[in-house]
């Protein structure tokens, strides 16, 4: 105890954080203010909004679950190489060489319980009524947060090109193909033509452009992998910003009005 | 063990697409029905136990057990489980406020919601706790369960069944309904903007902050049903009772890649021409789909104001015209899906509106 109240005492300690033991409202709520990870929260919340049987912390979860994945995410980037010729292999070391080798176990288990928990807090917010004014944008917010989720989710399922990976993707991207005007199996595609020269065909239609090819193939694990480390988490890493903060402004955690 | 294979046979037997769907609604209706009973801890640990003592018995069963122990299927395990558990929760407090309303009391939300607590200690440590706690169960999901990884990639072996990662198996089990467009492009772009549209075309202000049915019955039982039987349900019906050629098999069912379904599916337009007008298909594309175009019309641009003037009378009234038709209209788009579903399986109709020439199927 003595060696813990000097050490609390030394000029490097007292220069991390600005506030002594919070055992009191004052340093509580400095704890809190003085602290950029934990500002975003407020300084008091409703006591209805704390119960665990009411949030069901899976908001919170899925929260961490992002950071999981993106630590996880960037351990897995030292190893693997996104071209055909590696992948598959990189992957295989990484189950059997590699030390400590369970990152890709975490990330892909973290991956699929974020897109339950993520469901889950949507559930939580409808049955509470939280999407009700004035929390109506963020509530749009998140169902673009949801989207984001299965994409990353979707676009990672391809790197490790294996069969499970290209036929679900293959299935999955098959769809595109029949979007209305815009796929080249898709109602009316076939409208939209130069005189005799169709627009639409498998070298142009969205599928196309989704998969840099007319099959899933070296393109597209290379377009996957870009979606999936940068673009999307780059997306939706603002959007989150944009969600916990509307938390705040809108009221915080829902309760009575 | 004799009789545990019977009970094993009659369950295959019993389960298809029909049965199957048939009783998620069944169930379905009768947990909103019987909310008030089901809830209580005794009923519901009871059916916790019983379920848990189906679920070890039926994983005595290799062919169950093939399926289930699939490390991607896992979290589908997890999913329902959860869901079950949050579900009673959700259902719980819903009784019980709706009680309490009913007696002009405070909710059990209410009744704390004016007071404030301090972030640290009573948030704060409840979030780090939870931290640790996941951080735990997915160390431990790590260690014990590999990730799967299959034979390298291979553009000429197709897998029968080709699967789509399991959280879209929903959709996947919709184009067996809906052709492709539809139900990979339409009607996933519908999902997204209908949940987009929901805090706008909801007009009743109760319910914020608070678990309750019976000041919002129908948001609620639309939601649910969407979320609980045409998401979730069909998602473990793609999962685990759709095998090779996209055949349905009961749990406990090989997958045998030779299992035969006939089906002699019929659009519309035959039944319409060949059938009751005892007439050849007409050459001309338009008038051969004349009645499917007619029954779709009649459903989209018809129906929202023949609701409006019934069943919909109040909303029509508290949402005003906009509001009002974004919102039937979605609903009518939702319950294409099950009355879909309900005409193959009564009069094996394939397409309402079926022009393959232009890929335009309905």
């Amino acid at each position: 105890m003595a060696l813990f109240k000097n050490l609390t005492e030394t000029q490097i300690w007292k220069s991390i954080f600005r506030h002594k033991y919070p055992d009191n409202t004052r340093d509580q709520a400095l704890a809190v203010l003085s602290n950029v990870f934990l500002h975003l929260h407020p300084i008091k919340v409703r006591k209805s909004g704390v119960r665990m049987s009411f949030t069901w912390c899976m908001g919170g979860v899925t929260f961490f679950l992002f950071l999981v994945e993106t630590i996880t995410g960037i351990l897995l980037m030292f190893y693997f190489r996104p071209v055909v010729e590696y992948a598959f292999n990189d992957m295989k070391d990484l189950r059997e060489v590699t030390p400590m080798g369970i990152m890709r176990e975490l990330h892909r288990w973290g991956a699929h319980l974020m897109v339950i928990t993520v469901w889950l807090h949507m559930l939580r917010v409808f049955l509470t009524g939280s999407y009700k004014p004035p929390r109506e944008f963020n509530w749009n917010v998140g169902v673009i947060l949801l989207v984001l989720t299965l994409l990353l989710s979707f676009t990672g399922y391809l790197l490790p090109w294996d069969q499970l990976a290209i036929w679900a993707v293959t299935v999955g991207t098959n769809m595109a193909r029949a979007t209305p005007l815009l796929g080249h199996e898709g109602p009316g595609a076939a409208l939209l033509t130069l005189g005799d020269i169709p627009i639409i065909t498998a070298g142009s239609d969205v599928r196309f452009g989704l998969l840099g090819g007319t099959v899933v193939g070296p393109a597209t694990l290379m377009r996957f992998y870009v979606l999936h480390c940068v673009f999307i988490p780059m997306i939706a890493g603002v959007l989150m910003a944009v969600h916990f903060w509307r938390v705040r402004k809108d009221g915080g955690i829902s309760g009575p009005l | 063990m004799e009789f545990a294979e019977k009970i094993k046979h009659f369950l295959d037997w019993l389960l298809g697409p029909v049965t199957f769907f048939l009783f998620s609604v069944i169930g379905f209706g009768a947990m909103i029905a019987f909310r008030g009973w089901w809830t209580r801890t005794p009923v519901a640990l009871s059916l916790f136990g019983l379920s848990v003592v189906v679920f070890l018995l039926s994983m005595t069963d290799a062919q169950f057990r093939v399926i289930i122990e699939k490390p991607d299927n896992i979290p589908i395990v997890i999913m329902l489980c959860s869901i079950g558990f949050l579900l009673w929760l959700a259902f719980r407090k819903m009784a019980i406020n709706d009680g309490l309303i009913e007696q002009g009391l405070p909710t059990i939300e209410a009744r704390e919601s004016k007071k404030r607590v301090m972030c640290w200690p009573d948030l704060i440590y409840s979030e780090f706790l939870i931290a640790i706690l996941v951080t735990i169960a997915l160390l431990w999901w790590a260690i014990e369960i590999k990730a799967p990884l299959e034979e390298p990639a291979n553009p000429a072996v197709t897998p029968n069944p080709s699967k789509a990662p399991w959280y879209f198996l929903g959709l996947q089990e919709m184009l067996v309904y809906y052709d492709p467009w539809l139900a990979g492009v339409v009607f996933p772009t519908l999902i997204i903007g209908g949940l987009q549209a929901i805090p706008y075309i909801d007009m009743n202000t109760k319910g914020n902050g608070y678990f309750t049915f019976k000041e919002r019955p129908f948001a609620i039982t639309v939601y649910l049903f969407g979320f609980i039987v045409l998401w979730v349900l069909l998602i473990m019906l793609g999962t685990f009772l759709r095998g090779p050629n996209w055949s349905f098999f009961g749990f406990f069912e090989y997958w045998d890649i030779h299992k035969l379904t006939s089906l002699n599916n019929v659009n519309l337009s035959e039944y319409f021409w060949n059938t009751w007008l005892g007439m050849p298909l007409p050459e001309n594309i338009f008038l051969r789909e004349l009645p499917g175009f007619a029954v779709v019309i009649f459903y989209f641009a018809a129906l929202p104001p023949i609701l409006a003037n019934t069943v919909f009378k109040r909303f029509f009234i508290e949402c005003g015209f906009i509001r009002y038709n974004v919102m039937a209209n979605l609903f009518l788009f939702m319950a294409a899906l099950p009355i879909k579903m309900a005409l193959r399986w009564l009069f094996n109709l394939k397409y309402i509106v079926g022009i393959p020439e232009w890929f335009f199927n309905i």
